[in-house]
């Protein structure tokens, strides 16, 4: 399919080549016999001018077509977070007005093009001002963008300043890494112990300082689970790189920067089931599994292993080039009801348990002072240098 | 103001009595004279743009058919990054790194501003030449040097930078994060502070050039706006660039003296590194002060070409002229307060966000007041439809497709979910790559009769631009939707994710398009080398045009006129005013008893 697709269009494109090359010629016949002057006469501005024409209605055609075609891809409508309308309905309302502005310009672009389209001995209107226009085009968009603006930052406070005491949130730490993900729970204390990548040794692959109290129940796994309806306050963390935590389905995004807690919380407001049996899920998955199983019938053909057939998990996905495994760092999100929840937490063990287990008890290196000493006089010796 | 700018233009101009001659390397190599230099920044850069465009056609094969064996793989990029001519998932980002930072730099900046804004500025401000040949010579040559450090530091042992154009730190300090980040980013780095020493030579010269050697009569409101946007771009380069110098030498300080500017607590290959106290964000927050000015530092000089082609093809006047040179203003202001919105989750206070949100969608205002002026210069007008001018008009289509997403890249909130994805890359690629790219096209198409005496094809120029315009629509408008299906960027491959299992056509689509389109750019080249060599001789003022520098002589020659430097009577855009018999008044042309006066 895909295949015929593509010559499909080459042989398109190569016959509508073809089809501009013959146009272009004839119109030189009768013009002069051989205009090569490189200047445009008439004949070039009217079929430009239709050519013109025939591209607005070209874009007009490739919108529909990819609306039609691709529109059921985007992530505008199925949310799963409490805050995901908001943006999706800021979405919506930038996409109306965009989708509105360029099919209006586009038209008075190419129409003019069309209609204007040169003729000897016509003579342009002499106009070079008007300030009455100019005051009008300056003033819409001031009025449309306050409104937008006005919005996208009402939407943007309530996403991102974060009180930490309202509710009953959960917190989590999304550790990330070349090129794999970790989170880490704050266990029955709600308090996530402190951490540094000094502490890196053995089991202890977050660099959880085990001296701090808070430390001693928390947990962790390489698979996320979170309760429905429950607000969920993620502390990011880095190991090596930039990486970005990206969970689209829940309109969530935030950098994970090493030598810093980020943050991003949101409350999922529907169960992985749920979604899986929303409709729009439904086509998408056994579309997506369509394509895998002809997939898969080649491959067998060639003697591979068949493709696994596709059900639909939130994920969270590294968007932060990060190094040559980038495509594929990813972690899976399970939501689950509160009571699902507390059942798979409670069977996990805590980290100190693991870390006893692997009898390498954690010491905190007492190191990050003494390095950190030279390094500081190290910058200091070179700003001085650089001043 | 202009009374200084004759005065001075008259010292500097040449005493053609006693002209020595030119040796072959001093005319066509370390030539002072700006035509010169404006051609060699020309040339220089579409050989650049060749090479960037191709290893884009490299990189987006792999997207439509991942991991597949490839002949043309094995013959460029060798057996060490495409074995058996599979792409190797690092050479991929390798290809992603230096396409963009040849394409944005190499052929946008360098090549778009240095070739015009050489050629034309001392030729439309009626001057002999820049303020400072020599330093002119040294800017191209010091670009020069750029672009063969950066082509050298594809061929080292461990790759070429691999961390994407805008080489964040740790990804881009350290060697054991990627392995383009050992000599290869050092030659970048070395690279691009070349750049940026021969773009501030450039800059400078064009201020000072603009400011002071302005004919007699040439008032600032009566400059063409190709010259108020290169005026514009340079110091918008002068703010900005030095920027980028100063954090690539910190930069620089990290990855080689033990300095910790961009790094703190990184625990990779297995060792706790000594970094501590920096942080990554800072070097965002100074990479991208340049990097947004830098978008408008490509796309002012394309939207000034395009103001000027439109206009004289349109046999009309630009639609308001001092709105467009406050708009040019506006946005240069703005460019410099918004750099923000590429890093609303970069980890920084959100508070920042909201700031950088309102002074982004800000940028939309002057942005449309562009478009509806260009619109309307049209309307009513009588279109000569030449190449150069059908450049024009798909810049402003691409420009108001491109620009209008803008608005939901610059809303922090809608941004969460964007950011990253294939929206930017549809974004970002049809407002500043593809807009500026067709300026750069239409300027060519224009200027070519002044560069070389020789007329370009006009027939293959219309092949040219139908197919490239079909081709760019087909490439990046499929682009948001699969970036609105959260597709995120730099994935060497989407097979990873079955999710994304019903992009694969999508991406195919793309790649199809890609590549029939820059297959098309053969005929442009065979067009441009054809016709220096043999295409017909071009007449004095062949696009009938009012500005200076279609009143100096075909032939080209240093000091550019050889007589007196013409006196400015009027704006640039009396074109089809009445009470005239052509429907073209050029500058030098002074007023009638009584007649109407713009722009004095």
């Amino acid at each position: 399919m895909t295949s015929l697709l593509v010559l499909l269009v080459v042989v398109l494109l190569g016959v509508a080549v073809w089809q501009l090359t013959k146009i272009f010629d004839l119109t030189q016949i009768g013009a002069n016999a051989s205009d090569d002057s490189g200047i445009a006469n008439d004949k070039d501005n009217n079929i430009n001018g239709y050519l013109m024409f025939a591209f607005l209605v070209f874009i007009y055609i490739t919108t529909i077509y990819c609306c039609v075609k691709f529109g059921d891809l985007p992530l505008m409508d199925n949310s799963a977070s409490e805050h995901g309308p908001d943006v999706d309905r800021l979405m919506w309302i930038s996409m109306i007005l965009i989708f509105f502005v360029q099919t209006i310009t586009q038209a008075l672009l190419h129409y003019f093009a069309f209609k204007y389209r040169g003729k000897q001995g016509k003579k342009a209107l002499y106009f070079a001002d008007n300030d009455k226009l100019e005051f009008v085009w300056t003033i819409i968009p001031v009025i449309v963008l306050a409104g937008l603006i006005l919005y996208g930052l009402y939407a943007w406070t309530n996403i991102m300043f974060v009180d930490e005491k309202e509710g009953d949130p959960i917190f989590v730490e999304l550790y990330a890494k070349q090129f794999s993900w970790e989170a880490r729970y704050a266990g029955e204390d709600n308090m996530l112990g402190k951490a540094n990548v000094r502490y890196i040794e053995g089991v202890n692959t977050l660099g959880v300082d085990m001296s701090d109290p808070n430390a001693q129940d928390d947990k962790v796994v390489q698979e996320l689970h979170i309760p429905v309806g429950r607000k969920v306050i993620f502390k990011m963390r880095s190991q090596d790189v930039l990486h970005s935590a990206y969970m689209p389905h829940f309109r969530a995004q935030m950098n994970c920067v090493p030598g810093m807690v980020t943050q991003f919380a949101f409350t999922p407001t529907m169960t992985t089931d749920e979604m899986r049996q929303t409709p729009e899920m439904v086509e998408k998955v056994a579309r997506i599994n369509k394509i895998r199983a002809k997939k898969s019938a080649a491959l067998v053909a060639e003697g591979k292993t068949a493709l696994e057939p596709y059900n639909f998990d939130y994920l969270l996905l590294c968007n932060k080039i990060c190094g040559a495994s980038h495509y594929n760092m990813q972690m899976k999100i399970v939501v689950v009801s509160e009571a699902d929840y507390k059942k798979w937490l409670n069977e996990k063990g805590t980290l100190s348990k693991a870390i006893k287990e692997a009898n390498a008890p954690a010491e905190a290196p007492a190191a990050t002072e003494a390095t950190s000493a030279p390094v500081a006089d190290t910058v200091k010796a070179i700003a001085q240098l650089v001043k | 103001m202009s009374a200084v700018g004759h005065d001075l233009s008259h010292d500097h101009g040449h005493d053609h009595e006693h002209h020595h001659k030119d040796t072959f390397i001093t005319k066509y190599i370390f030539s002072i004279d700006h035509k010169m230099i404006a051609k060699q920044y020309l040339i220089t850069g579409l050989l650049m743009g060749i090479i960037g465009v191709g290893m884009s056609l490299l990189f987006r094969m792999q997207i439509a058919w991942p991991e597949e064996s490839f002949g043309i793989f094995k013959f460029f990029l060798g057996e060490k990054m495409a074995p058996g001519g599979v792409m190797k998932n690092d050479a991929y980002l390798a290809l992603v790194t230096i396409h963009g930072t040849i394409m944005v730099f190499f052929v946008l900046t360098a090549g778009l501003s240095g070739t015009f804004s050489n050629l034309l500025i001392p030729l439309q401000i009626g001057a002999r030449d820049m303020a400072s040949g020599f330093m002119n010579m040294i800017s191209y040559w010091l670009f020069f040097i750029s672009t063969i450090i950066m082509l050298c530091s594809l061929f080292v042992e461990s790759g070429p930078a691999s961390a994407g154009w805008t080489i964040y730190p740790p990804l881009s300090a350290l060697p054991q994060a990627i392995p383009g980040s050992g000599t290869g980013m050092t030659l970048w780095l070395i690279s691009m502070a070349i750049f940026i020493a021969s773009s501030l030579m450039g800059s400078l010269n064009y201020v000072v050039t603009v400011i002071n050697l302005r004919t007699k009569g040439m008032s600032m409101t009566r400059l063409p706006l190709t010259i108020w946007t290169f005026f514009v771009t340079a110091i918008i380069g002068i703010v900005s660039f030095p920027v980028l110098l100063s954090a690539a030498l910190l930069l620089i300080f990290d990855r080689s003296f033990g300095t910790s500017f961009f790094m703190s607590d990184i625990y990779i290959a297995g060792e706790v590194l000594h970094y501590q106290g920096g942080s990554p964000v800072l070097f965002e927050h100074l990479f991208w002060f340049l990097g947004h000015p830098e978008v408008y530092i490509v796309i002012l000089p394309a939207m000034g070409i395009v103001s000027e082609i439109l206009t004289t093809n349109s046999r009309k006047p630009i639609f308001g002229y001092r709105a467009m040179i406050a708009s040019v203003l506006a946005i240069a202001f703005l460019s410099t307060i918004v750099w923000g919105h590429h890093m609303f989750i970069s980890g920084m206070n959100p508070f920042l966000g909201s700031v950088f949100t309102f002074t982004t969608l800000l940028i939309a205002i002057p942005s449309a007041v562009k478009a509806f002026n260009w619109i309307t210069t049209l309307w009513k007008g009588n279109l000569q439809m030449n190449p150069g001018m059908l450049f024009s008009i798909g810049m402003v289509s691409t420009f108001i497709t491109g620009g209008l997403t803008g608005i939901i890249l610059g809303d922090s909130t809608l941004d969460i979910n964007v950011h990253d994805t294939y929206f930017v890359i549809a974004h970002f690629h049809l407002v500043m790559g593809i807009s500026a790219l067709y300026g750069f096209f239409a300027g060519v198409y224009h200027w070519f009769p002044k560069m070389f005496g020789r007329m370009m094809d006009k027939n293959l120029g219309y092949i040219h631009f139908w197919v490239t315009a079909v081709c760019a629509y087909g490439v990046f408008f499929p682009m948001h939707f699969i970036g609105m299906a959260g597709l995120p960027r730099r994935y060497y491959t989407n097979t990873a994710f079955p999710l994304f299992d019903d992009l694969a056509d999508v991406n195919v689509l793309i790649t199809v398009f890609a590549l029939v389109g820059a297959a098309f750019q053969v005929v442009f080249f065979w067009n441009f080398f054809y016709s220096i060599f043999y295409g017909k001789k071009a007449t004095q003022n062949p696009w009938r045009s009012n500005t200076l520098e279609w009143t100096t002589p075909v032939e080209h020659m240093h000091g550019n006129w050889p007589g007196e430097i013409p006196h400015v009577h009027r704006w640039a855009y009396d074109y089809s005013k009445p009470g005239h018999d052509e429907d073209f008044v050029p500058q030098i042309v002074p007023y009638k008893d009584g007649e109407e006066q713009l722009h004095h």
